[in-house]
C-alpha cells in the first residue's frame, strides 16, 4: 500500500485577495481510505477541486500515478469518480438511465454499460426501483445511486465529498459497509465528512485542514496512539440551577490535576495526564448537591486530537454542515 | 476512449430530456402558425408569402434554439449535474459541441414547418434549395450559439430567459426582417451588419427573391466567421468562469 496514486505538491489557490488552499503537500497511497477533515470553510472542497479538475490551480502541481498532470486534468479524469456533495443526477431520467449515461461520458460501450449499470443497481440494492425517475428517489436512494454513478467507469480512485450528510442511519451504515467493500476490492478513496467518526471506522490515514493549511496528517492509528496518554470520564447529573463558572473553578482548586468542561448544566467531562479517580469527584458533588446519574470513563478518540488542533468541537462543525 | 460515445449519449439525453417533450414540440408547430395569423391579420388580406417567408423561418429558428439552450445549460448548472459532463475525460470543445447539437437539431426541426407549409401550401417557388438548407442550418447554429454565449452569462434559468429576449428583440427590428437593412436610418445601419442574424435573413431571401444585399457565399461565409467566433468566445468564457 505505499504506491502514491495521487501527489498534491504545494497546492496553493487564490481567490483574488482571499487564499482558500495554502500551500498544502500530501501523498494519498493506492489502496487507502485518505480522510480529509476540517471544518467549514477550511479548503476541502476547493482541495478537492483542484485535484479533479474542476479549479484552476494557483500555484503547485498535481501528480497521479507520478505523472505531473497539472496543466491537463483531462489526462487524469478517466481515473477518477467523483461523488459531490449533492446528488446531482438527471432528474427525469430513471436510476437505470442515469447509470448508462454516466457511463458513456466515460467512452463505456453500450453491452458494457448495461452489464455495470445492472451490476451497481444490485450492488447498492436499487435494482427494484431501476425504473423510477430519480426526483422521486428518497434522499438515501439518491445518495447511492449518485455513488453508483461515480463507479460506474471502474474508477481507480473515487472521490467522496460527505457521502452521508442528511440522510438516514440505515442508509448511512450501507453507505459505510460499500465504502469498506469498495476499498476492499482495491478503489482507493479520498473523503471527506464532518462525521469525525466516520473518518475514525472508515479511514486509514487522516489529514486535518483548518484555514487552507494542513494541521495534521498521520495514520489514525498515529494519531489515536497521541491520545493514549490522555484520560477523559465525563458524569451526568440530573438538571440543576447553578453558576457553572463558579462550579468550574471550585473543581479546578479540589481537583488541580484535571481539566474540566461543563455542558448544558447536566454534564461535566474531566480530562488528565493520570488515571482519574471517579470516586472522590462523585463525592465532592453529592457533597455539592448534585443528583450525580452516570459515571463513564470515555476511550479517547479521534474527536480528541480534532479540537485539540483546530480548536472547534466537533458537535458544533457538524451542526454546522447540517444546518447547510 | 473514443468522444463519439459520449459525444452520442449526450445529444440523446439531451433531445430525450427537453427537445423533444410536448410543449417543445408544440411550440415548434405553434409557433409559425401565430406568425402567419399575425401578418394576415395585419394585412387584413391573404398575405405575401416571400415577404414574409424568411421572417418566419429565421424567428422559428432564432426563438427555439437561443433560449432552449440557454435554459437547458443554466438547469443542468443550477442542479450541478452540468458538473458530470465538465468531469468527464472528453475535452471542453467535444462537451460544448455536443450540447449544442441537440439544439442546432431543434432549430432545423422549427424551421422545417413554415418551410414545408409555404412550399406545399402556399406553393412558394424555391430558387436554390442547397442554399436555402445552407442558410437554415447556419442559422440554426449561429443562434445556438448565441444561446450558449448567454447560457455562460446567465446563473439562473430566469437570466438565461431574460438575457435571451434581451438579445432577440432588438435583433428582429434590425436583421432586416419587418424592415429592409437599406431602409433603416443609415446610424442603424451598421449595428445591422454587426449582427450574425442579417446575414441569414439574406441568405435565405437569396432563395425566393432577387433582392439579397449580398451574394450566398459571402452570407455564408460571414456566417460561418461569427459561428467560429462564437464558439472561440463561448469556449473561452466557459473555461475562465465555470472552471475557476
Amino acid at each position: 500500500m505505499d504506491e502514491n496514486i495521487i501527489e498534491a505538491r504545494h497546492l496553493t489557490k487564490h481567490y483574488s485577495d482571499f487564499t482558500a488552499v495554502d500551500d498544502i503537500s500530501f501523498k494519498v497511497q493506492k489502496g487507502e481510505i485518505f480522510g480529509f477533515l476540517g471544518p467549514n470553510g477550511a479548503g476541502k472542497t476547493t482541495t478537492i477541486n483542484m485535484l479533479i479538475g474542476m479549479a484552476k490551480i494557483s500555484s503547485g502541481k498535481v501528480f497521479y500515478h507520478n505523472e505531473d498532470v497539472t496543466k491537463n486534468m483531462k489526462k487524469a479524469q478517466s481515473l477518477i469518480g467523483v461523488v459531490a456533495d449533492e446528488s446531482n443526477l438527471y432528474a427525469e431520467m430513471n436510476g437505470y438511465e442515469n447509470l448508462c449515461f454516466c457511463g458513456a461520458l466515460y467512452g463505456m460501450k453500450k453491452q458494457k454499460r448495461k452489464k455495470r449499470a445492472n451490476l451497481l443497481l444490485d450492488m447498492f440494492a436499487l435494482s427494484e426501483f431501476r425504473n423510477r425517475k430519480f426526483q422521486a428517489y428518497s434522499k438515501g436512494m439518491k445518495r447511492k445511486l449518485t455513488i453508483a454513478a461515480g463507479l460506474m467507469h471502474k474508477p481507480e480512485i473515487l472521490f467522496l465529498d460527505e457521502p452521508t450528510t442528511g440522510i438516514d442511519v440505515a442508509t448511512v451504515r450501507q453507505i459505510r459497509e460499500l465504502i469498506r467493500e469498495l476499498n476492499k476490492n482495491g478503489t482507493t478513496i479520498f473523503l471527506t465528512t464532518h462525521y469525525i467518526e466516520e473518518a475514525e471506522r472508515l479511514c486509514h490515514r487522516i489529514a486535518f485542514i483548518k484555514t487552507g493549511k494542513i494541521i495534521e496528517l498521520d495514520s489514525k492509528d498515529n494519531m489515536l496512539e497521541k491520545t493514549k496518554d490522555k484520560n477523559r470520564i465525563e458524569i451526568s447529573f440530573a438538571a440543576k440551577n447553578f453558576d457553572t463558572k463558579k462550579l468550574s473553578e471550585n473543581l479546578i482548586n479540589k481537583f488541580p490535576s484535571l481539566e474540566n468542561w461543563i455542558h448544558n448544566k447536566t454534564t461535566i467531562e474531566f480530562s488528565g495526564k493520570n488515571n482519574i479517580n471517579i470516586v472522590p469527584i462523585i463525592n465532592y458533588l453529592d457533597n455539592l448537591g448534585f443528583k450525580v446519574i452516570e459515571a463513564k470513563v470515555m476511550k479517547p478518540s479521534l474527536e480528541d486530537i480534532f479540537v485539540e488542533l483546530t480548536g472547534i468541537e466537533a458537535n458544533i462543525m457538524k451542526k454546522e454542515k447540517e444546518r447547510k | 476512449m473514443k468522444t463519439w460515445i459520449p459525444f452520442w449519449n449526450i445529444l440523446l439525453k439531451d433531445m430525450k430530456n427537453y427537445y423533444l417533450k410536448p410543449p417543445n414540440i408544440s411550440w415548434g408547430i405553434i409557433f409559425p402558425f401565430a406568425w402567419m395569423l399575425m401578418m394576415f391579420l395585419k394585412t387584413k388580406t391573404a398575405f405575401n408569402i416571400e415577404e414574409i417567408f424568411p421572417g418566419i423561418v429565421t424567428m422559428s429558428i432564432l426563438f427555439g434554439s437561443t433560449s432552449m439552450l440557454a435554459v437547458t445549460i443554466t438547469f443542468e448548472r443550477k442542479s450541478r449535474s452540468f458538473e458530470r459532463l465538465l468531469l468527464a475525460p472528453i475535452s471542453i470543445e467535444s462537451l460544448v459541441f455536443a450540447k449544442i447539437s441537440g439544439a442546432i437539431v431543434f432549430g432545423i426541426f422549427n424551421s422545417l414547418i413554415p418551410i414545408l407549409l409555404s412550399i406545399l401550401y402556399f406553393k412558394l417557388e424555391i430558387t436554390n434549395y442547397l442554399v436555402l438548407f445552407t442558410g437554415v442550418i447556419l442559422l440554426s447554429i449561429v443562434s445556438t450559439m448565441l444561446g450558449l454565449f448567454i447560457s455562460v452569462a446567465a446563473k439562473e434559468v430566469f437570466e438565461a430567459q431574460t438575457y435571451s429576449n434581451f438579445f432577440r428583440f432588438p435583433m428582429i427590428f434590425l436583421c432586416g426582417l419587418f424592415v429592409p437593412v437599406v431602409a433603416l436610418p443609415i446610424f442603424i445601419r451598421p449595428i445591422s451588419f454587426l449582427l450574425p442574424i442579417t446575414y441569414g435573413v439574406d441568405l435565405l431571401r437569396s432563395t425566393i427573391t432577387d433582392g439579397a444585399l449580398l451574394p450566398s457565399l459571402a452570407n455564408i461565409v460571414i456566417l460561418v466567421v461569427f459561428i467560429s467566433l462564437l464558439f472561440s468566445l463561448s469556449i473561452y468564457n466557459i473555461k475562465k468562469k465555470w472552471i475557476i
